[in-house]
């Protein structure tokens, strides 16, 4: 089966009986229950049993807010698919629920919440459901408008099913772009079943946004879905920081070479532009003059 | 929903400059009993717009909340108690909640708002 996200759009994809296949799963409850403590766990809350107003973002039918009402916070969730909703109302769930498209933007007041959950959501803005999509637009909107609603210091968490790096690359550059500082949290790395990414964003000022957990490696409980490696795999990877100076992320390598500069040449001679002529000359480097 | 997130939700429709707060139609609404928790009331005041938390709990029939309120109004257990009452323990089910600004009405309906934007909205 291809992956959910190139089937159908979410809203059509989870209608009334996929969400309820999926909320009946006992392996998906279970996994999704792990993840979202985790998440939780990740986001780094004050250990002082104040409650907090948190949100949840793709909520589905609350399996993941769950983790949340347990630890005695409000919160409140999004999601785009009415059939999950329904579930989630079915189920009784404690938090707030909003049919809402998190690629629109959340439509929240500045400042105003204590951190955030997304557990398996955000992967789905990659994808162009409808002419009028582009996944960077939407991913812009989305995390722009996470980025405003959170309170300074706040920390945003989402657990995602990137297809491939470019994907990973882009959502984390979006969100960078959004003002967010942090990093990728892999737990498990070496176990295909197990291991799962956590985007672990911070917002504010630098010092605030240092801190960036270790992934798990070994853990008892999490055995039961891996268990081939028992040595310490811990590992953390990719750090990014707001304070570095964007355009280093931007021309890191050495231009874009040679092949690259010929096929976009050759695809804008199809289109019936007129471009200049390949030589030996073309994309080789200006020298540096003055 | 409750009057908590009323009170976080802004409109999102393009083109709007001050989409908050909404204007709360409701025509029908449930009471939950919450288990009270002051420490989260006082966490919480601040980021309160308390105009709007009163107008809205107004709308649904709770008068009990005074117009204005300060930080200073948090030692006394009565107004906790209201200001929980109204902020945790009233559901909006359905209704509608109205841009201030464009007019447009997202629905409420079985205690969700519909907040989707069409094409040309976002
Ligand atoms: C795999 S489910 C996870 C649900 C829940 N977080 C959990 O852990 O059980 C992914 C959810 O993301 C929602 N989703 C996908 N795209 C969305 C969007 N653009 N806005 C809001 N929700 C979205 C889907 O409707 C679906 O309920």
């Amino acid at each position: 089966m291809p992956r959910p996200e190139l089937q159908a759009p979410p809203e059509i994809f989870y209608n009334d009986t996929e969400a309820r296949k999926y909320t009946t799963s006992s392996r998906i409850v279970e996994i999704q229950a792990r993840i979202s403590e985790r998440a939780l766990e990740l986001l780094n809350l004050p250990d002082d049993g104040v409650p907090r107003l948190l949100l949840d973002i793709g909520c589905g039918s609350g399996l993941s807010g769950e983790a949340m009402t347990e630890n005695g916070h409000h919160w409140i969730g999004y999601d785009i698919s009415q059939s999950m909703l329904n579930v989630a109302v079915e189920r009784e769930v404690d938090g707030d629920l909003l049919l809402a498209d998190m690629g629109q933007g959340l439509g929240l007041r500045p400042g105003v919440i204590d951190g955030a959950i997304s557990i398996s959501a955000v992967q789905w803005l990659c994808y162009a459901d409808k002419s009028s999509h582009e996944p960077r637009m939407r991913l812009k909107a989305f995390f722009g408008s996470l980025y405003r609603c959170l309170a300074r210091g706040a920390r945003a968490v989402l657990q995602l099913y990137a297809e491939n790096m470019d994907q990973s690359t882009m959502i984390l550059t979006c969100a960078m772009r959004a003002g967010f500082g942090g990093g990728v949290v892999v737990d498990w790395p070496h176990s295909s079943k197990a291991k799962k990414a956590y985007i672990v964003l911070t917002c504010g000022p630098p010092s605030a946004q240092a801190w960036l957990p270790k992934g798990k490696g070994e853990d008892g409980e999490m055995c039961t879905d891996s268990d081939e490696d028992s040595d310490d795999e811990n590992e953390t990877v990719g750090m990014y920081d707001r304070s570095r100076p964007r355009k280093k992320m931007k021309v890191n390598k050495k231009g874009r070479g040679r092949a690259w500069v010929l096929k976009k040449k050759e695809q804008m001679r199809k289109k019936g532009n007129v471009v200049p002529p390949d030589t030996k000359y073309t994309a080789r480097k200006r020298k540096a003059r003055f | 929903m409750r009057l908590l997130t009323h009170n976080m939700l802004s409109s999102n429709v393009k083109g709007v400059v001050n989409g908050f707060p909404l204007r709360l139609e409701a025509s029908s609404w449930v009471e939950k009993e919450v288990e009270f928790n002051a420490d989260f009331l006082r966490s919480m005041f601040p980021k309160i717009d308390w105009p709007a938390l009163a107008g809205a709990a107004q709308k649904i029939g709770y008068a009990a909340l005074p117009d204005t309120a300060d930080a200073t109004m948090l030692e006394s257990e009565d107004f906790l108690k209201k200001f929980h009452h109204a902020l945790l323990e009233i559901h909006v089910e359905e209704g509608a909640l109205v841009c201030p600004e464009s007019g447009r009405r997202f629905p409420i309906n079985k205690g969700i708002p519909n907040m989707l934007l069409n094409e040309d909205e976002v």
